[in-house]
């Protein structure tokens, strides 16, 4: 094993090596159209312009970023949401020309010095769930592109044949080129443009280039992630970075865009022009401090990455296992993060952005494919990330090999490893019982833990098959399970309480049978079931923190807005309370880690030269987290029956289920319904479920009460005008829509509680048209 | 191409030391062309009771493998050199130095440290510093990464 200090050159990753006639592509390229553009300056975090592309129109433009603009919408994902109000229209569909797909970077994007500051915030109309969806993502691109002089790119339109966008900070130039010959899968068209477009042979100018690409699975699924690039100068390969969720790839891929590469000339450690670098140096070395001394006891994510949290959820059974009927499993352990380490490179630093000594990026080099159309090539894997490995429990995978295998092609086809894996979980669970079969499956025996079977699904997603199951299947749980429901293939309530997807989107990999808020911090969301909005597990049903209705809509109110903040600056989430101060726990709100907060509070006041505190962090969230459901709102989503999610994820669906955790539910039947044991023993299986899903829907019908109103919504789920002025937030289009939304859902008589309450109870507030009175 | 096998670090004499600190003001000198000496040396002489300290890199090189630009090498004669040119002055080097001897000032945004240039030693009239020679493989530490699982 490698010992360290080994010269930059002497690494070896072993991989195959690619010889790629790259005067053949170049030459093949025609330039459709282009502009030179002025090179810019960043001051205090912001390029002060976003650049509009238009691929239907062959437009490019510049547009001004006003200080109006930064104080409704700070940037990031904020920035995203604006220029999609002024572009697209309320029936706007993914497919849809006038879609965008926008990529932002945030004041904090790009600083070096504190650790998780290179995100990109990607956002488009979903095809998965016709709403709005945003995705973080590191790699270079987010950094690069406020670099080369732009806060967010917007693109609308389409190609007409694949097409490659370059942006070019070197020469200040953005062409759009016709890109007929290069590969389309991600890791070796990274490799190709990445040489095709670095300005010399080195190592340092292939690390001043950034992909954004998509491969053949994003163009056949409504998965397809966006993967970024980041170029290893130890390894010397093109890594990448997934914004996985809600099949932002699909619509790259859709547009005819193979991949848009951008170029910088220089950046340096103050390339953002901080109104205060010593502040930033300060704040962000004590953090390094921070990981350099307590990483290693707390979440070793220097050594393996978010895969620590294998084993941890196992042991609490919340790992997903067999499409989330279960949260741990016997064979677990042959995937716990140490059976990763032992195939992870060690002794790199794996940020996926400079500086990022949290460095949870890990690779598996030299990997050898035994499927599919690389068979028998050694390449880098990226990760797998504790989402992946999730997804392999989920399928009953328990061999790290084919963990992996499915985390390259997931990749390098630009498919979210979530949402295949989450769905491949359903399916098998549907194969099990007889509901899909060999032949309603075109052939696949997708049973629980056949990785053959797995793989050859995604294969034949990437190759375009055009039978009925990978065609519809590719589209996701939603789909599918309509389709099983009009063939009559099963019982309708069995398909919808298995099928994990809400709004459309699938779950990502956590089991949020046992804690109510967790339920919610996957419903009551704005894009689905993700765990980026909060994640309450530990404090609702470990620490019993939260207990009440109140606590608990408290909580899903700040942790939403809090990791709301990270996407409207540019900043990773996983610096903040993957890493704790030694003296954390002896804090008032340790849940909230106190001191990063304020580091938060520090670096932007540093960067921006503004002066607010912690309450205007979370200001700055709830302008653009109301903003976005009420767009949400404006496109017939965002009311109550759009939180709906899955009885899988609330209880137990099938007899198993249940008796494998029998202990558990009847206790909780007793404690929580008041039941006497005696009166339980005598119902049958049957009458004990019912009684249990009963109580369970009715308690997050009442969670969704509670939450409404402490965000300011209405019974309905719908931000209110009210909300929206004393936010700040006056657009009038805006405010006339809700409103007529409002009333609209008045008349339908859908501005009531949700839960069923009884005599000893209250609904949060007992006067009809609360929100008036604000 | 060889690699080097030992490299020249700094070893103090504390009880020959007055705390006149003409060490790090011609350390300053080197690096920032400023005679202050303090947050801009590369040597730090700190009070240790009645005694001193001296805080200076000795060339482990654990920071080598800590940059993400490659920027920190060590060169043909042992020693351990970030190149200001290439770094991106992200601080990951100061904040993971054991020691505190990877160096950042207000100045600039890159950080700075010790090349054993010896001007710290010409300046000090007591004759409390000298270079000394040790093999790499003595002193050389491997990353964090190792003491993590």
């Amino acid at each position: 094993m490698l010992e360290g200090q080994i010269s930059i050159n002497d690494y070896t990753t072993g991989n195959t090596k690619h010889k790629w006639d790259v005067k053949k592509i170049l030459q093949a390229h025609r330039v459709i159209f282009e502009k030179i553009y002025k090179k810019g300056k960043v001051e205090k975090g912001y390029a002060n312009r976003t650049l509009y592309i238009n691929l239907s129109k062959k437009e490019i433009e510049e547009k001004k970023v006003t200080e109006d603009m930064k104080r409704k919408f700070t940037g990031g994902r904020g920035f995203g949401l604006k220029l999609l109000w002024d572009s697209i229209k309320s029936d706007t569909r993914w497919d849809n020309n006038e879609n965008e797909l926008i990529i932002t970077t945030g004041p904090l994007c790009g600083t070096t010095q504190y650790p998780g500051s290179g995100k990109s915030l990607c956002l488009t109309v979903s095809p998965s769930t016709d709403i709005i969806c945003d995705s973080n993502v590191g790699g270079f691109f987010g950094p690069y592109l406020k670099f080369a002089g732009f806060d967010a790119l917007e693109i609308q339109g389409k190609a007409k044949d694949d097409v490659v966008i370059l942006i070019d900070g070197e020469k200040g130039k953005i062409s759009i080129e016709t890109a007929p010959i290069e590969e389309t899968n991600s890791h070796l068209l990274n490799e190709q443009l990445t040489k095709i477009y670095a300005s010399e042979d080195t190592e340092k100018s292939r690390q001043k280039i950034s992909v954004v690409s998509a491969g053949k699975g994003a163009e056949n699924s409504y998965w397809g992630c966006l993967n970024f690039s980041f170029y290893d100068i130890r390894r010397k390969v093109c890594r990448m970075k997934q914004a996985g969720r809600g099949g932002l790839g699909t619509v790259l891929r859709d547009k005819k865009i193979k991949a848009i590469v951008i170029k910088v000339e220089e950046f340096d450690g103050v390339s953002n022009n901080p109104a205060d670098p010593v502040t930033l140096a300060r704040i962000g070395t004590k953090l390094h401090r921070e990981i350099r001394d307590l990483d290693r006891y707390q979440c070793n994510m220097r050594a393996v990455g978010t895969s620590h949290l294998v084993e941890i959820m196992n042991e609490y059974d919340l790992l997903p296992t067999e499409n989330y009927r279960f949260g741990s499993f016997p064979k677990a352990s042959k995937i716990y993060s140490t059976r990763f380490y032992k195939y992870f490179t060690k002794i790199i630093p794996d940020g996926c952005w400079h500086g990022c000594t949290m460095a949870c990026s890990k690779t598996v080099d030299g990997f050898t494919i035994k499927t599919g159309p690389y068979k028998g090539q050694k390449v880098t894997v990226d990760g797998p990330e504790y989402e992946t490995i999730g997804c392999g429990s989920n399928m009953s995978l328990w061999d790290p090999f084919w963990i992996l295998e499915f985390n390259f092609y997931c990749d390098t086809y630009g498919l979210d490893t979530i949402s295949a894996g989450t769905a491949i979980s359903f399916y098998m669970e549907m194969y099990e019982y007889g509901i899909l079969n060999k032949k309603r499956c075109d052939g696949l025996e997708l049973c629980f833990g056949n990785g053959e079977a797995i793989l050859e699904f995604l294969h034949r997603i990437a190759r375009g098959d055009n039978t009925d199951f990978i065609k519809i299947a590719s589209k996701g749980i939603k789909r599918v399970k309509d389709w099983l429901i009009k063939n009559k293939w099963g019982d309708p309530q069995l398909i919808n309480d298995c099928g994990m997807e809400s709004k459309g989107l699938e779950y990502s990999e956590y089991v949020t049978k046992e804690s109510l808020a967790m339920q919610g911090g996957y419903g009551l969301t704005l894009k689905g079931p993700q765990h980026d909005e909060a994640w309450l597990i530990f404090m609702d049903m470990i620490n019993n923190a939260i207990p009440t209705f109140v606590d608990k809509a408290e909580a899903l109110h700040y942790y939403p807005m809090w990791r709301t903040w990270f996407g409207l600056n540019g900043l990773c989430k996983l610096p903040w309370n993957d890493i704790e101060p030694s003296n954390n726990s002896e804090t008032d709100e340790p849940a909230k880690v106190p001191e990063h907060v304020q580091n938060y509070v520090d670096y932007q006041n540093a960067m921006t030269g503004w002066n607010v505190d912690k309450n205007g962090l979370i200001l700055q969230s709830e302008r653009c987290y109301n903003w976005q459901r009420a767009m949400n709102v404006w496109m017939g989503r965002g009311r109550r029956k759009d939180d709906w999610i899955p009885y899988r994820s609330m209880g137990p669906v099938t007899e198993m289920e249940y008796l494998s955790r029998v202990d558990r539910y009847e206790k909780f039947l007793i404690e929580k319904t008041g039941i006497s044991k005696k009166d339980l023993e005598n119902l049958s299986l049957q009458e004990k479920m019912k009684k249990l899903y009963e109580y369970r829907q009715n308690q997050y019908q009442k969670l969704a009460d509670a939450v409404y109103f402490r965000r300011g919504w209405t019974p309905n789920g719908v931000p209110t005008p009210q909300k929206m002025k004393k936010l700040g937030m006056d657009d009038p289009k805006m405010l006339k829509m809700l409103q007529e939304k409002i009333d609209e859902d008045e008349k339908a008589g859908l501005n009531v509680w949700g839960g069923k309450y009884e005599k000893n109870e209250r609904p949060p507030s007992i006067h009809p048209k609360y929100w008036e009175k604000w | 191409m060889d690699k080097p096998k030992s490299v020249k670090i700094l070893k103090f004499h504390p009880e020959r030391c007055d705390g006149g600190l003409a060490c790090e003001k011609a350390c300053s000198q080197v690096h920032f062309k400023s005679d202050e000496g303090g947050s801009k040396s590369a040597i730090r002489i700190l009070k240790d009771g009645k005694s001193f300290k001296m805080q200076v890199c000795d060339h482990r090189g654990l920071c080598i493998d800590m940059c993400p630009v490659g920027a920190i090498t060590r060169k043909k004669n042992g020693i351990v050199w970030l190149d200001k040119d290439t770094c991106i002055g992200c601080q990951a080097c100061v904040g993971f130095c054991p020691i505190g001897a990877m160096r950042k000032s207000d100045a600039r945004i890159e950080p700075f440290k010790c090349i054993s240039c010896g001007a710290c030693i010409r300046a000090c009239p007591n004759g409390a510093l000298e270079l000394i020679e040790v093999k790499i493989d003595d002193i050389r530490e491997v990353v964090y990464h190792k003491q993590g699982v």
